[in-house]
């Protein structure tokens, strides 16, 4: 991933290549936004103030410690089990960052091939699978998550898997289109009529070609995913405990709404943070990469 | 164009033929429902009776055409929960999500095309970035959180709005923005651009040397065309009002068929989740026919062959 943001912040001619206009070609802002992300959901366990999973009922619903003139030790409040917020909002970073992730470049695994496949050999194969994605399209994402997320049963897992199966389309639809575009170019029909198989083709010449809009429509889709996966958890569906997760939080403070606000603002925040980074970082790389997918 | 209609209506058949199998298997792989159904001492002979009354002993290619042909005639099977059939479940909640989802359509439509155009206008001025901004944090936001947030400050704050199930207008008003915010924020920003492109385009030039009003070049002759590629969004961001929507009568409590789903997934009640997502998957389907016979009335150039 910092490989092809560093990448296309190079690629752009023109200008002469010091540290500093590299610099200030890389999209700060986004960065600004995920990095702190990162950081949590991997080495967020060697810094967080309190063991996000602590019981303390003699420290239960206290606000921000900064409002009540208690210094900084529980900087975002404690939840109804005295647990420390902000310990638990770093922790939830870790299960979005992998099931995100994950998600999305196991459906761009297979979507990539399939649309790739389709596209180069057409025929039946590529009606079957063009049909399958239509079919799949006519069913809102949400309600396909609710659905599979009910007949797999809530898990790390299954919110991968959820992930994987709605946004593999998106993939195929673009490789698809990239491909038959490629298809048509002239060291295609060369490596053809040399007589390079069919696989060779696809991976040295044809891959190479259309892998910058399927690492857009990833990086589009990562703030999308962020969001499925905090609404699945919002319903139960998500991660389950020990595992911290965002929308779990948001839904068990559903309870206290009238008293204790904290409790759903900092993890809503937090999703937030994530999805404006990925959406930025989506729309840097798209302007830069490809343009027509504008209305990805 | 006849010719088109019936191919497209051959092609929705398909989908909503597919999106009964997958539903069908998604179900399929949920488990056992004899389990569910009868109490924890029934015998062996119990389990086979009612395997044998649900059709669940045949060869599954069977169950499935079984449920395609009950299906086709309305009948999902009964509600474990309420003893009463599925679909007439769901169609007595069609009315509160009709309402809801119509009525966040509505919004996003009106407030996205409103503020994408004033942004293309006020292109490079403040309020052009403002409404930018408040595009990219409104697609940033998970729905159900937005909404809590609503109701935290709306109705616990200040006490104006009611928190939550169906009742006037003021039951409806926090919901229906919450579920459209995301859409005002995604045609918002794709009106914006498009009607850059459009306003730089000669024909605007003409209209405007010609000495039209430029309420009348801005609203009439630049957003007929720019509106092009808004319909497909908007068409898109049906699905966003239509899923989203489970999560949002969720939060408020809004009595439609989202709710119903998503309380039937927690109490097992499959009948009712296979009639809910077919019946909103049918209402998708049919509303993007409409969407793509739109095009021929905005675009002249768009032959449907």
């Amino acid at each position: 991933m910092a490989f092809w943001i560093l990448k296309s912040a190079m690629n752009k001619g023109g200008r002469e290549n010091t540290i500093f206009s590299q610099v200030r070609e890389l999209p700060l802002a986004a960065i600004l936004l995920l990095l702190p992300v990162l950081i949590c959901g991997i080495f967020g366990s060697l810094f967080v103030p309190h063991n996000p999973a602590a019981v303390n009922p003699d420290l239960a619903m206290r606000p921000p410690s900064w409002m009540a003139g208690e210094g900084w030790t529980h900087v975002f409040g404690t939840d109804s089990l005295g647990r420390d917020v902000l310990s638990r909002v770093i922790a939830g970073a870790r299960a979005t960052i992998i099931v995100s992730f994950l998600g999305v470049v196991i459906a761009g695994a297979i979507g990539v091939l399939l649309g790739l496949v389709a596209a180069y050999f057409g025929g039946w194969f590529d009606i079957i699978i063009m049909r399958i994605v239509d079919i799949q399209m006519s069913i809102p994402g949400t309600l396909l998550a609710l659905l599979i997320s009910t007949s797999l049963g809530a898990g790390l897992g299954t919110v991968v898997a959820v992930i994987a199966i709605v946004f593999w389309t998106q993939y195929a639809r673009v490789t698809r289109g990239e491909t038959l575009s490629v298809k048509q170019r002239d060291f295609v029909v060369m490596a053809r009529v040399l007589g390079s198989p069919a696989k060779r083709i696809l991976r040295r010449h044809i891959f190479p070609n259309i892998i910058d809009s399927a690492m857009v429509v990833a990086t589009l889709q990562l703030g999308v995913a962020v969001m499925l996966e905090a609404a699945l958890s919002f319903l139960g569906l998500g991660v389950q405990p020990p595992s911290v997760a965002w929308g779990k939080m948001i839904a068990e403070s559903r309870l206290y709404i009238a008293t204790a606000w904290w409790l759903p603002v900092f993890p809503g925040l937090a999703i937030m943070v994530t999805v404006l980074g990925a959406n930025l970082l989506g729309d840097w790389l798209r302007d830069r990469f490809d343009p027509k997918l504008r209305q990805v | 164009m006849g010719r088109y209609i019936v191919k497209r209506l051959a092609a929705s058949l398909i989908c909503v033929v597919g999106v009964s199998l997958i539903i069908f298997i998604a179900v399929r792989l949920s488990g056992d429902v004899t389990q569910l159904l009868l109490p924890e001492d029934a015998q062996k002979e119990d389990f086979a009776k009612l395997r044998a009354e649900l059709g669940l002993d045949k060869p599954i290619p069977v169950q499935y055409l079984i449920f395609v042909r009950e299906a086709a005639k309305g009948n999902f099977g009964r509600s474990t929960r309420f003893t009463r059939p599925a679909l007439e479940l769901v169609l007595g909640r069609l009315p509160a999500t009709l309402q809801l989802a119509s009525m966040a359509f509505l919004i996003a439509i009106v407030f996205g095309l409103l503020s994408g155009v004033t942004s293309a206008r006020k292109r490079g001025l403040p309020l052009d970035l403002l409404v930018r901004v408040g595009a990219l944090i409104g697609q940033s936001m998970p729905s159900f959180w937005l909404g809590l947030m609503f109701i935290l400050i709306v109705a616990v704050r200040f006490g104006l709005l009611p928190t939550s199930g169906r009742g006037g207008l003021s039951h409806m008003i926090m919901p229906a923005v919450t579920l459209s915010l995301f859409s005002i924020a995604a045609i918002s920003r794709l009106t914006r651009s498009a009607m850059i492109n459009v306003l730089g385009s000669e024909y605007i030039k003409m209209a405007r040397l010609k000495g039209c009003s430029e309420r009348r070049v801005v609203w009439k002759h630049a957003l007929k065309n720019a509106a092009i590629p808004v319909v497909t969004l908007a068409g898109l961001q049906l699905a966003q009002v239509i899923g989203y929507g489970v999560i949002v009568e969720t939060v408020f409590a809004w009595p439609g068929i989202g709710k119903l789903i998503v309380d039937a997934v927690f109490s097992r009640d499959y009948a009712v989740v296979q009639a809910g997502v077919t019946l909103l998957s049918v209402i998708y389907i049919i509303i993007n026919i409409g969407v793509d016979l739109l095009y021929g009335v905005l675009d002249p150039q768009i032959r449907y062959e």
